[in-house]
């Protein structure tokens, strides 16, 4: 038990997908100007990923493996999560039409989020088990959420600040992530021994 | 009908740049180039797969239909980031275990699929190749430019590794920019990565502008002399 929750502090914190790994970048930038969006962005990914570490384990153990088909494993983990994508499309178009609404194009495009694929890939490379996988999926996409809110909250504080003209929009977001990388690698000095 | 081939280039090495324009394939760029050689790598292998796939996408254009091109263009993208990763394996192994991750990883580059719906599946081959080629090089030239400037402030090597990863002819690469240099650990780290690329997309902004300063001092001239 204890392994888990360790397996899950460290993706949420230490590994995280966007500030250590440099996966999934493009919501990272593209999504984090407002509180909400970013939010809902998050929850939406996080749900998909999860889903889609599980799925790919699955595939990955019954199917690639035992026929030797492991070549193929790029082109069926994208079909996989693009399938998964799918459901949690209709999902959320079922039970929260509003938020269906708020997530608009960028439901399809968490598709080529490179934060799915690559946790997917991840999870085979590391020779996870399938709760580790599970664990694994789902911090990972926690560490997404909890960046993205924070990213969204200084970005909206930004949108106000006086910044050179250069400077402003999309180049001075890139040098706050610095600053909030650097910020996140403090947790590489937490200890679980 | 002719196609622009000039605007093609110059689009795609400057005024559309994937990266510095658009803001896509942000994952790779800022996460390979802790070297130049690196981001060459990386570019030249992105390159490779966009070029492959503006020629097979550009060919299957008039069968491909509206409604299922999104999903057949992926499993095509997938198909040759597929036969890339395995041709680095097999004959570039040291850059395949640099790259790592990363190589499947173009699958989901959002700039593939990107020139693929926007430009591929509309034009010849011929164009279609040439528009992969020059995204492709584009992508190329940042990567290898942050590589540069992160790899001389981080450690104070340029192109270092560059015969291991590329094979004895590139050895002339390999310089040692600043001797006797402590490094300076962060350029390296993944902070590095996004200071370095702010910094450098502030810097493109200010050469557009002293680019449209120039062409706005052109034109006046030109009605003065007209007269006479």
């Amino acid at each position: 038990m204890e392994d888990y929750f360790i397996l899950l502090v460290t993706t949420v914190l230490i590994n995280n997908v966007l500030l250590s790994k440099f996966l999934g970048l493009c919501p990272f930038m593209g999504v984090s100007n407002k509180l909400d969006t970013a939010l809902s962005m998050g929850l939406a990914t996080t749900f998909v990923l999860t889903l889609a570490a599980c799925s790919s384990w699955l595939l990955e153990h019954y199917l690639l493996i035992p026929l030797h088909l492991d070549f193929l494993r790029i082109l069926s983990f994208i079909l996989v999560i693009a399938a998964t994508v799918q459901f949690t499309e209709m999902v959320i178009h079922k039970t929260a039409p509003l938020l269906y609404q708020v997530l608009g194009i960028y439901l399809p495009l968490i598709t080529t989020n490179c934060a799915v694929l690559g946790v997917a890939l991840l999870t085979v490379q590391e020779h996870l088990n399938f709760v580790q996988s599970l664990v694994y999926g789902f911090g990972s996409s926690m560490g997404f959420t909890l960046v993205m809110v924070i990213f969204a909250g200084i970005r909206e504080r930004l949108a106000l600040a006086e910044v050179p003209a250069t400077f402003a929009g999309a180049p001075i977001a890139f040098i706050t992530a610095g600053l909030l990388s650097m910020a996140f690698m403090g947790f590489n000095g937490l200890s679980f021994k | 009908m002719t196609t622009d081939y000039k605007n093609i280039i110059k689009e795609g090495l400057w005024g559309n740049n994937t990266v510095l324009s658009q803001q896509l394939a942000l994952c790779p760029t800022l996460a390979v180039t802790t070297t130049a050689t690196n981001g060459l790598g990386m570019g030249l292998a992105t390159t490779l797969v966009l070029v492959a796939t503006g020629w097979i996408i550009s060919m299957v254009r008039g069968v491909v239909t509206q409604e299922v091109r999104i999903p057949v263009f992926i499993l095509l993208i997938a198909t040759t980031v597929t036969v890339a990763d395995m041709i680095i394996n097999a004959f570039l192994h040291d850059l395949y275990k640099v790259l790592g991750l990363f190589i499947p990883l173009i699958v989901t580059n959002c700039v593939i699929l990107g020139r693929a719906e926007a430009y591929a599946s509309r034009q010849k081959v011929l164009p279609s190749m040439l528009d992969g080629l020059m995204m492709g090089l584009g992508f190329t030239a940042v990567l290898v430019v942050l590589g540069m400037i992160r790899e001389i402030i981080g450690s104070g090597t340029l192109f270092a590794n560059a015969s291991l990863l590329l094979g004895q002819t590139f050895a002339f690469l390999e310089l040692t920019v600043i001797p006797n240099y402590k490094g300076y650990l962060i350029m390296i780290l993944p902070p590095g990565g996004f200071l370095v690329f702010g910094f450098l997309m502030a810097a493109k902004r200010l050469i557009d502008q002293e680019l449209e300063r120039r062409n706005s001092l052109v034109i006046p001239l030109k009605v003065i002399d007209v007269p006479a």
